[in-house]
């Protein structure tokens, strides 16, 4: 990286650090961090997106469509969700595959699931198995996202549900009074003001999710986990410049930080944005501001 | 070979008694019902010694975190701060590899670097730290009445304690800590998936289920397995939690018994 980085064997202290800090395989563990940061980025939306869909659903006067919504909310409970992550990045990965398979290869005549193996023809393998590496990697990284986004998606139904609920109900018979529709006291009444109640319970479970990215070194995406395993071990100075001992401790005493930061500065951003979103809200906390304002 | 057959061999695999081999191909859905509930074995014990221990440890945390005394506040903050803040798999992590570094200074502490002990460990301090909260959360939603009446009854210290502040802490905080039992014994899954190594095919339930799911790359059948051993046990847990709750809450009148919910939370 840097110019004096030549020799790092005449390399001390702080000098020899910045070059270690710097290699190509710390850059690794450098993007596996904003990788990190993406994935949390990508999934927030997505998942909050699959829990507004399931609560509507959950609320909806159709039969079917009220119990899909309550069944995929109640599903994922009861269940440790790590198990959840191991078993969707192989059903999903396999659902497409057998989607592809059934439409591009109609004439297949072998069945998919012989004993122990999964075959489908090799146009409708997911990566296709002649593309490049980074194909291979994002389709990882797409995998994990949607897996997060599934799992977290119900418990944001959840917490959706119930804030949905909360609204004051005469909000809504007001809305009914000047004939509105449903769909219009909806969206005109209710999903603005649902935001508040729901902040509680999706700041919580923001905590949760940052929290629950370390797992993707489960879902074979090569992210921190895997680099701290891999940087900090023991290295010996015939392969490498930079010898050192067993540092794994101190990798992951970062991470340990890392996470610990990430964490702090989420509890004092979510704190900014309860107190702005109470603002004017008759709610304890609204009045209590509309008090310390007059 | 029949089913009873395969029970025999293998329904105590997980603590290394039985067929030492896990079986290699033609699996059953005998086999595989009966090897993941062995390894259910390490999840029950991860998740009842680090829940019975961590316990006095949580309350102590909440009295500390609510003490006057900074010199017993700060480091009770402090703790819930590191172990509720960050994810318990790079705890598991970061202890592994603590406790092997200790172990070439001090070959005492060894048996740390073996799950039963060294996992167990970080399950306790983490557990404790979010029992801790929710007790804490509970000692200062103790009714002013309750203390006041203590008080005037001349009441102090550790009497004062143990007879108004524990059982009314306890009675407010255990919906909530029911949630943590439940969320606890989920979080044993992890173990084997961290640093902590799998002796001699040791593993819990979910190292037999990802095995089965490896060998055969079906996921529909040996996960489905695992959920419903575990539905089953946060079930035992709920039903359990639910007696307590009842004998903690006899001397109130019927309807203002706190209903319980069952709020599981995620992963930590």
């Amino acid at each position: 990286m840097f110019s004096y980085c030549t020799e790092p064997d005449t390399l001390e202290g702080m000098m020899w650090l910045s070059c270690y800090l710097t290699t190509g395989k710390h850059m690794g563990l450098y993007i596996s961090v904003v990788t990190v940061l993406v994935l949390l980025a990508i999934t927030a939306p997505v998942a909050l997106m699959f829990g507004f869909a399931a609560a509507t659903a959950a609320r909806s006067h159709i039969a079917p469509l009220r119990w899909l919504g309550k069944g995929y909310t109640s599903i994922v409970r009861g269940v440790p969700d790590i198990a959840f992550f191991m078993f969707f990045v192989i059903a999903l990965d396999q659902g497409f595959e057998w989607m592809r398979h059934k439409v591009k290869c109609p004439d297949w005549s072998e069945p998919i699931r012989q004993g122990n193996d999964f075959v489908v023809c090799t146009a409708a393998k997911l990566p296709l198995s002649e593309s490049p590496q980074w194909v291979h990697e994002t389709y990882a990284f797409f995998l994990a996202v949607l897996t997060f986004a599934i799992v977290f998606g119900a418990f944001a139904a959840n917490v959706l549900f119930g804030a949905m609920r909360a609204v004051p109900r005469a909000q809504l018979e007001t809305a009914e009074a000047y004939g509105m529709t449903r769909r219009q006291t909806f969206w005109r009444i209710l999903v603005p003001q649902m935001w508040v109640y729901a902040l509680p319970g999706l700041s919580n479970l923001w905590m949760v999710l940052i929290k629950a990215t370390p797992l993707l070194f489960l879902l074979g995406v090569e992210d921190i986990v895997y680099w701290a395993r891999e940087l900090g071990g023991t290295k010996n100075a015939r392969f490498t410049d930079y010898p050192h001992g067993d540092w794994r401790m101190w990798y992951f005493l970062a991470l340990l930080v890392f996470y610990l930061t990430f964490t702090k500065v989420s509890e004092v951003v979510l704190e900014r944005i309860m107190k702005r979103l109470t603002h004017g809200q008759a709610t304890a906390g609204g009045e209590a501001q509309r008090r310390a304002e007059a | 070979m029949s089913c009873w057959v395969t029970i025999q061999d293998y329904a105590l695999r997980s603590i290394g008694i039985g067929e030492r081999l896990l079986p290699k191909t033609d699996f059953t859905l005998c086999q595989q019902f009966t090897l993941i509930g062995s390894g259910m074995f390490w999840n029950i014990y991860f998740g009842a010694i680090a829940l019975i221990t961590g316990f006095f440890f949580a309350t102590a945390l909440a009295v500390g975190k609510n003490s006057a005394n900074p010199l017993f506040r700060k480091p009770s903050e402090w703790f819930i701060f590191i172990f509720r803040g960050s994810p318990l798999f790079i705890q598991f992590f970061f202890a592994y590899f603590v406790f092997l570094s200790l172990k070439q200074s001090v070959p005492f502490l060894s048996p740390f670097t073996a799950a039963w002990l060294g996992a167990l460990v970080v399950l306790f301090c983490n557990t404790a730290a979010y029992s801790g909260e929710i007790f804490y959360g509970a000692l200062l939603s103790i009714p002013k009445g309750d203390t006041e009446a203590a008080d005037a009854y001349g009441m102090s210290g550790w009497s004062r304690f143990r007879r108004i502040v524990f059982p009314t802490m306890m009675r407010l905080a255990w919906p909530a800590y029911t949630n943590e039992a439940i969320f606890l014994f989920h979080a044993t899954t992890l173990v084997f998936f961290s640093g902590f190594p799998v002796l001699g095919q040791r593993g819990d339930a979910l190292y037999y289920a990802s095995y089965f799911a490896d060998k055969t790359f079906n996921p529909f059948i040996p996960y489905p397995i695992l959920a419903m051993y575990f539905i089953i046990l946060t079930l035992i847990v709920v039903g359990v939690f639910g007696l307590v709750n009842n004998r903690l809450n006899r001397h109130l009148p019927q309807e203002a018994k706190a209903k319980m919910r069952f709020r599981p939370n995620i992963i930590r």
